[in-house]
């Protein structure tokens, strides 16, 4: 029992930064944009945050400005994207390479005088686990209920994110963005403003996620950080089926494979670490296909229809 | 004051090659501003790049290095690009063909007439490349399954299944505990030619023309050009649009494959860790640059392959990060694709008067 409550810990904490950008990415794709800038923006926001957190000591500044720095890319892709109507995909990948080279060159060149500019090795303020003393001898719970100020906050983002989409007026013209821009426009949304807006506020979301990395799940700056995060979490988003209520689930399960392959390990165990890692990736495959499968049967599971198209309001 | 965009009836030439030129000047406008902030002197900083890429035969040697594979993935994905299929899995292509080659340079090489082994090792890689192909060219064609998704979770399990080989059944007993396999025997080495660059190099005009006049100049090439500028239109015109489509994917891996192959028969005779340096994602970027044309896409090629040798010409020389020549591919992208814009659409600023913004929306739909 304290084996699966541990490894249940590890896997929400692990989790916690995949769900943020999750949440964000659904939001930006939900009004027909993806953006494939994720890892880049998480790196950014890694490095800036840590570095914010370093010399001033203070988390909320440090989160203050990893956001900010999120918002910024988010507001480039929208502008590429949106204004200048560039192809989605090269857009997002052009943040990702910039965002990926400018953070390790930022890494090497933001720290102080005395560690020769560099971050690396540097320690600043950091998210510390609040656990509350009337639960902690609660196998399960207990896991959920020992973790950071970020990880809590993601207990509330998930259902907030669900109820807003699904159940309120501007969810639901979000929803007929990324369906249908004409319609919505017809219906006296400004579309192009809510793209701005939706896609800005999911490069914050995915900017958290980036921060919660450098400051809680592995405190200070290193290289490469995300280990890919980025793309896993483009995969999550089709594993939620783009409804932030599922995101936990694909969340819990890329982190849990994580966390039971330290295990599996740690065991001795022969099934090769390349393979269990493949997992995700084989599993979103199939969740698109099957996905895909269900959509021909016209029972509307999927994608946003209007995703990655450019809205020409002068082309209708 | 109304700003309009209008679109073009046929691409503009002369904004063809403005907006990559343009788009590169800001770029180094850009980069000397991030180069200034960083304590840098961006002259100083861009002639040291420039020499590092082309100033030395050695320079200049490993600048064609990077360029090999930059320039057949860009090709590659081009002509994925031309049909609208957004191929970004160049890059697990490319390792699955350099699994492949090393599969018949390891384990057939030695048994296998000496001649024969550097064909077949480009072979295996060409066919490879185009069966992970296939997978997302089945997917789409078969069943519309979105191949963008697709062609990238495959990346990563190609770059995962090429990490167990060389770290599991392939390892070299002999490595120290090194990450790779053994070393290839020198039949299954592609000759060196200048400095590091191999033959591998004359794969690229040959490839750049072939697809250049199977594009331009034959029927199969009209085909794809209506099936890219319209399905439907294709479909009614009583072309096989899927099989086409997964035709000319197919061909697209077959060619990242390649780049694979001449990674490792060509570079490190081994398969080894650092044969996928996300050349895959810098092909997406090139063969946009080059607007699609299998032409300019060597050149695009070389100039990025430049950049990247800059950028460890300046940590070396200068002290700055190396990631400088990332930065720098970035930077050059981002006016780039805002600029691609003008070659599609006019703008016009309109006065207050509606009537004449009227006429431009007509226009603009003819």
């Amino acid at each position: 029992m304290d084996m699966i409550t541990s490894i249940l810990a590890i896997t929400i904490r692990a989790g916690t930064s995949l769900v943020f950008a999750t949440v964000g990415e659904i939001f930006t794709e939900r009004a027909g944009i993806l953006n494939l800038g994720i890892e880049g923006i998480m790196l950014m926001s890694a490095v800036t945050g840590f570095a914010a957190s370093f010399y001033t000591q203070n988390l909320f500044i440090a989160l203050l400005v990893a956001a900010a720095v999120g918002a910024a890319m988010a507001a480039l892709h929208a502008f590429l994207t949106v204004t200048m109507r560039a192809n989605q995909v090269v857009s997002g990948l052009s943040i990702t390479l910039f965002g990926s080279g400018f953070a390790s060159f930022l890494g090497q060149r933001l720290g102080p005088a005395a560690n020769n500019f560099r971050l690396v090795g540097l320690k600043g303020a950091r998210f510390m686990p609040a656990s509350f003393e009337a639960v902690s001898d609660i196998p399960i719970v207990s896991a959920f209920l020992n973790q950071d100020l970020l990880t809590y906050l993601v207990y509330i983002l998930i259902p907030l994110s669900w109820f807003f989409l699904y159940k309120t007026r501007p969810g639901l013209w979000l929803r007929s963005i990324g369906e249908d821009p004409q319609t919505a426009d017809a219906m006296g949304i400004d579309v192009i403003k809510a793209k701005y807006f939706y896609t800005i506020l999911g490069g914050v979301f995915i900017a958290l996620g980036g921060a919660h990395l450098s400051l809680s799940y592995t405190p200070g700056w290193a290289e490469n950080i995300t280990g890919g995060r980025g793309w896993i979490v483009v995969a999550l988003v089709i594993f939620s089926m783009w409804n932030p209520a599922r995101s936990l689930w694909g969340a819990l399960l890329f982190g849990g494979i994580n966390a039971v392959q330290f295990r599996l390990q740690a065991s001795g165990t022969t099934i090769p670490a390349a393979f269990l890692n493949m997992l995700p990736y084989l599993g979103t495959i199939a969740v698109l296909v099957l996905m895909t499968w269900w959509e021909a049967l016209s029972k509307k599971v999927g994608a946003p229809a209007a995703l990655s198209q450019a809205y020409m309001r002068e082309d209708k | 004051m109304k700003v309009v965009f209008e679109k073009r009836r046929s691409r503009a030439r002369g904004v063809l090659f403005a907006v990559p030129a343009l788009s590169f000047m800001i770029s180094l406008l850009l980069t000397g501003i991030v180069l200034l902030i960083a304590d840098a002197d961006p002259v100083e900083t861009f002639a040291s790049m420039a020499s590092g890429a082309f100033g030395s035969s050695n320079g200049f040697s490993e600048t064609l290095v990077k360029t090999i594979p930059l320039a057949l993935t860009g090709l590659a994905v081009a002509l994925a690009f031309k049909l609208r299929f957004w191929n970004i899995g160049a890059e697990g292509q490319l390792v699955l063909g350099g699994i492949a080659a090393s599969w018949v340079a390891l384990f057939f090489g030695p048994s296998l007439p000496a001649p024969l082994v550097l064909p077949l090792c480009i072979v295996a890689g060409l066919v490879a490349g185009a069966l992970w192909a296939g997978i997302p060219g089945l997917l789409k064609t078969r069943l519309s399954v979105d191949e963008t998704l697709v062609t990238l979770m495959l990346n990563y399990v190609a770059i995962l299944f090429a990490e167990y080989l060389y770290y599991g059944p392939w390892r070299d007993p002999k490595g120290y505990g090194f990450p790779g396999s053994a070393p290839f025997i020198e039949a299954a080495w592609l000759p060196r030619i200048f400095g590091r660059a191999h033959a591998g190099i004359w794969f690229i005009p040959v490839i750049a023309l072939l697809l250049w006049i199977l594009l331009r100049r034959t029927r199969w090439g009209f085909e794809l050009s209506i099936i890219g500028a319209s399905p439907r239109a294709a479909r009614y015109q009583g072309i096989a649009v899927q099989r086409n489509i997964l035709l000319a994917v197919l061909l697209s891996g077959a060619i990242s494959g390649l780049a694979g192959a001449c990674e490792v028969t060509g570079i490190s005779h081994r398969l080894q860790q650092g044969l996928n340096l996300g050349y895959g994602f810098t092909a997406i970027i090139i063969a946009w640059m080059s607007q699609l044309n299998p032409l300019a896409i060597p050149f695009v090629a070389l100039l990025m392959g430049g950049i990247l040798v800059g950028g460890d010409q300046v940590q070396m020389m200068m002290g700055l990060p190396s990631a400088m020549g990332t930065v720098m591919q970035g930077l050059i992208l981002f006016p780039m694709l805002a600029g691609s814009l003008f070659t599609e659409y006019r703008i016009r600023i309109l006065g207050g008067k509606s009537k004449q913004s009227k006429e431009a929306c007509t226009e603009g739909e003819a």
